[in-house]
């Protein structure tokens, strides 16, 4: 089972949790204290940035016969829509900038430029995915309703699939994003799901003829000669961006140590623990300016989880802050490099797609899922008593509980291996 | 749906619809730019060339007295100059990154100009905004700008007798209408009745002068209240004794407005009396509420000062949006068309034009929800 009880998991009491909540409400006022014309400046150029990236690229793309301009504009497009999707469209219609009171750069105006309509995807992902972030069984976006990516989820045969379903879920990942939230819109407006004429369904058939007929035919159709190569430049910068998107979600939740929740939490769940939960099932990417840039600054993922409303430009600064509250209450800042922290996402998706019995692991002590019984094994859990460290007076908590268990863990396996050299 | 407004469609809610040929292009253009307008590529050219928000820039500020100043303003695409004298217009003001949204009277006379607009603001003591825009804006500033609206305006043709009654900034609207039938050489027989603390208080004190020199029929009684006390209604008579004939048009204070509201209706004129009320209206932040109105389910409830808006909408049956409950969603978010709300969580306040989270606001006040 994943996390039932999230201080017992966090080795941390109410007080303890409520004291972190207040912490965490600070750096929030802080920062909503001091947006102003340096935010608005930055998110001005960022539209004007990628704007004219995207004017660029499909001006050079009108020379797309030749090899040279094909491959530039395609590049400035695929950066242009990776910007739109992630550091504009994501941040954007979280209300990121709805402080500043500029009806263009707003959340409940704002269209981008992907398959579904902003509107489903407001709705599954601001609300589902942001209030019950990875409770099994309502947090849809714990894999999309496609792949399996605990095992708290019963495994079926057809996750078999699941290396083949996860390459074509990344390849056409703005498509499997509008379905997901096409069907959450379809739950919320009550509307059955094979009706085919429902609001959702119209609202969703018009946004593709917009974006198909725009990508695949208008433009084409415009650079005459060139259509073929056009559309290729097309088709390519939309699976970039596609691939760049799934990958940053990927690697922000589900890289070993971004937790998993059950419904029982939820419940009873506080706001403090709500925090700490955001705080548990997130995972950061290292990035610098740049790399954070493209990922829409969500290569802080633990900040945007925590503050999903305040604007991505300041998560650099908030990490810090974050980070040391971590370091302070001796919990886990799970961040690591794009490529391990995609290969250990890609480690559990081929790796759930076998049948339980193949898995050594238990659900309550497995890389991907565990909960505050997987402590119960290795009798590694701090006690109350042992809170404190007495040498340094810092506190022990779940790190310390976890490096605890690790090192537990390979104690048993060399003794199993060796047992005549124990003994 | 014919062709024609099925090319316009995307568009169709830009400012200026009614230019068709603009919006034919501009509807064209759009199956190439979606999800964006062709004026989203436009602005970053020039920050006028967009009617997907009105908007303007301010072209010069002019000293008016001590505590006002006159914003002239070229409106970029979209914006309708055929105006009523004595309208007022939304203007929307960037200061640290946030935009705040405020009406005046326009001053400007409609359909001349230059195709300029202006507006003439007066510092208020409490008002951060109003003083930020008489000391503070720079020139070149872009705006962004509502269309002019209102009912305090001069008909065309004017009436034949007109008494004007003002005080302070109440004098804007009028300046308007006086300065279009100047300009149209049409100025009948009107009186005017203008109240302010001092002499050097006295907005646009040059221009009534002349104005009056050149029209016999325009008379000026400009009061000075702190040397010559308030100017009493009683002694219109002698003013002005035919003033129960006039069409009149009364711009000030709220207290003067009441009393001139109550002289009329005692006399039984009411119907030839024009007012214009421009009292910003304030937050209520004693935390007791207010009544709450849903417009467009045209229900209203009574809120205290700890229940969100969310909470007071379902509790009166109004089907709200919601989310999250907790503020980070923004599923809940509606406009606020007037009143002030407060953010719950910090005590930010919200006022009229902007978008609010029902789920972590409460009244401050009277408000009313466009929901």
């Amino acid at each position: 089972m994943a996390i039932t009880d999230i201080n017992e998991f966090a080795h941390l009491t109410d007080n303890d949790i409520e004291a972190l909540g207040r912490e965490l409400d600070e750096i929030r006022r802080d920062v909503e204290e001091s947006r102003g014309h340096r935010d608005a400046r930055y998110i001005r150029r960022v539209i004007r940035l990628q704007r004219s990236l995207e004017l660029g690229g499909r001006a050079v793309l009108f020379g797309s016969r030749r090899r040279p301009a094909w491959v530039a504009g395609t590049a400035m497009l695929s950066l242009a829509k990776i910007i739109e999707n992630m550091e504009l469209g994501h941040n954007v219609m979280h209300g990121q900038w709805d402080w500043m009171n500029d009806p263009e750069i707003h959340s409940t105006t704002w269209e981008w430029d992907q398959t579904g309509p902003s509107e489903h995807w407001k709705r599954a992902h601001n609300y589902s995915h942001h209030t019950y972030t990875n409770i099994v069984g309502m947090d849809d976006d714990v894999g999309f309703g496609i792949l399996r990516m605990t095992r708290d989820e019963k495994w079926r045969p057809i996750n078999l699939l699941q290396p083949v379903a996860n390459v074509i879920l990344a390849a056409g990942f703005e498509w499997g994003i509008a379905l997901h939230d096409l069907k959450a819109q379809k739950v919320l407006e009550g509307v059955d799901p094979m009706q085919w004429n429902s609001a959702p369904n119209k609202e969703f058939a018009i946004k593709i003829a917009r974006q198909v007929g725009k990508d695949f035919v208008l433009f084409p159709a415009l650079t005459g000669r060139a259509w073929k190569h056009t559309l290729t430049a097309n088709a390519t910068a939309n699976l970039v961006r596609n691939l760049w998107a799934y990958a940053v979600i990927f690697c922000g939740h589900f890289p070993d140590g971004a937790e998993k929740f059950t419904a029982e939490q939820f419940e009873t769940e506080t706001r403090a623990q709500w925090y700490l939960r955001q705080m548990l099932g997130s995972a950061n990417i290292d990035a610098g300016p740049v790399m954070g840039f493209l990922t829409g600054n969500l290569s802080y993922q633990i900040e945007h989880h925590l503050f999903p409303d305040l604007p991505s430009n300041r998560y650099p600064e908030m990490a810090v802050r974050v980070r040391a509250l971590c370091d302070k209450y001796d919990l886990p800042y799970t961040t690591g490099p794009l490529s391990r922290q995609y290969l250990l996402a890609l480690r559990t998706i081929h790796k759930l797609a076998l049948p339980d019995r193949l898995l050594k692991r238990t659900s309550h002590d497995a890389p991907e899922t565990s909960s505050e019984r997987k402590f119960d094994a290795t009798g590694s859990r701090i006690g109350e008593a042992l809170r404190v460290d007495p040498d340094t007076g810092r506190r022990r908590g779940l790190l310390s509980a976890l490096r605890a268990h690790a090192d537990a863990r390979v104690q048993r396996r060399r003794a199993g291996r060796r047992p005549a050299e124990v003994i | 749906m014919g062709l024609k407004s099925w090319i316009e469609a995307p568009a169709a809610r830009v400012a200026g619809s009614n230019r068709s040929v603009a919006n034919l292009v501009r509807g064209a253009v759009t199956r190439l730019t979606t999800p964006l307008l062709p004026d989203d590529y436009l602005h970053l050219v020039n920050p006028l060339w967009s009617a997907r928000e009105l908007r303007g820039r301010i072209v010069e500020v002019r000293p008016e007295t001590a505590d006002s100043a006159t914003l002239v303003i070229k409106p970029g695409w979209g914006f309708d100059f055929d105006y009523q004298p004595g309208q007022y217009i939304g203007i929307g003001i960037p200061v640290e990154g946030r935009w705040h949204w405020r009406s005046y009277s326009l001053t400007s006379a409609p359909n001349v100009d230059h195709r300029l607009i202006s507006i003439t603001v007066k510092a208020m003591p409490e008002g951060f905004l109003s003083s930020h825009l008489v000391t503070g804006v720079p020139s070149g500033t872009v705006v962004r700008l509502a269309a002019p609206t209102g009912n305090f305006a001069l008909p065309e043709p004017p009436p034949e007798k007109i008494l004007f009654l003002t005080a302070g900034s109440g004098i804007t609207p009028v300046m308007s209408m006086l300065r279009t039938m100047d300009r149209r050489g049409d100025l009948p027989d009107v009186v005017h009745v203008h109240s302010a603390p001092t002499e050097d208080a006295v907005m646009f004190a040059d221009e009534l002068e002349r104005l009056s020199a050149a029209h016999p029929s325009l008379r000026c009684h400009v009061r000075h209240t702190r040397s010559q006390g308030k100017f009493e209604l009683a002694s219109l008579d002698e003013v002005c004794p035919d003033w129960r004939e006039r069409q009149t048009w009364a711009c000030g204070p709220l207290a003067m407005l009441d009393e001139i509201e109550q002289t009329w209706e005692r006399e039984g004129i009411a119907p030839r009396l024009h007012l214009e009320r421009f009292a910003v209206s304030r937050a209520d932040l004693s935390g007791a509420g207010g009544t709450v109105t849903f417009g467009r389910a045209g229900k209203a409830v009574e809120a205290d000062g700890a229940t969100t808006l969310l909470e007071a909408g379902e509790k009166a049956g109004v089907l709200m949006p919601f989310g999250c409950r907790m503020g980070i969603c923004q599923t809940c978010v509606v406009p606020l068309a007037s009143g002030h709300a407060v953010d719950l969580r910090n005590g930010k306040e919200h006022s009229e034009g902007e978008r609010i989270q029902t789920c972590i606001s409460a009244a401050a006040g009277d408000c009313t929800l466009d929901v």
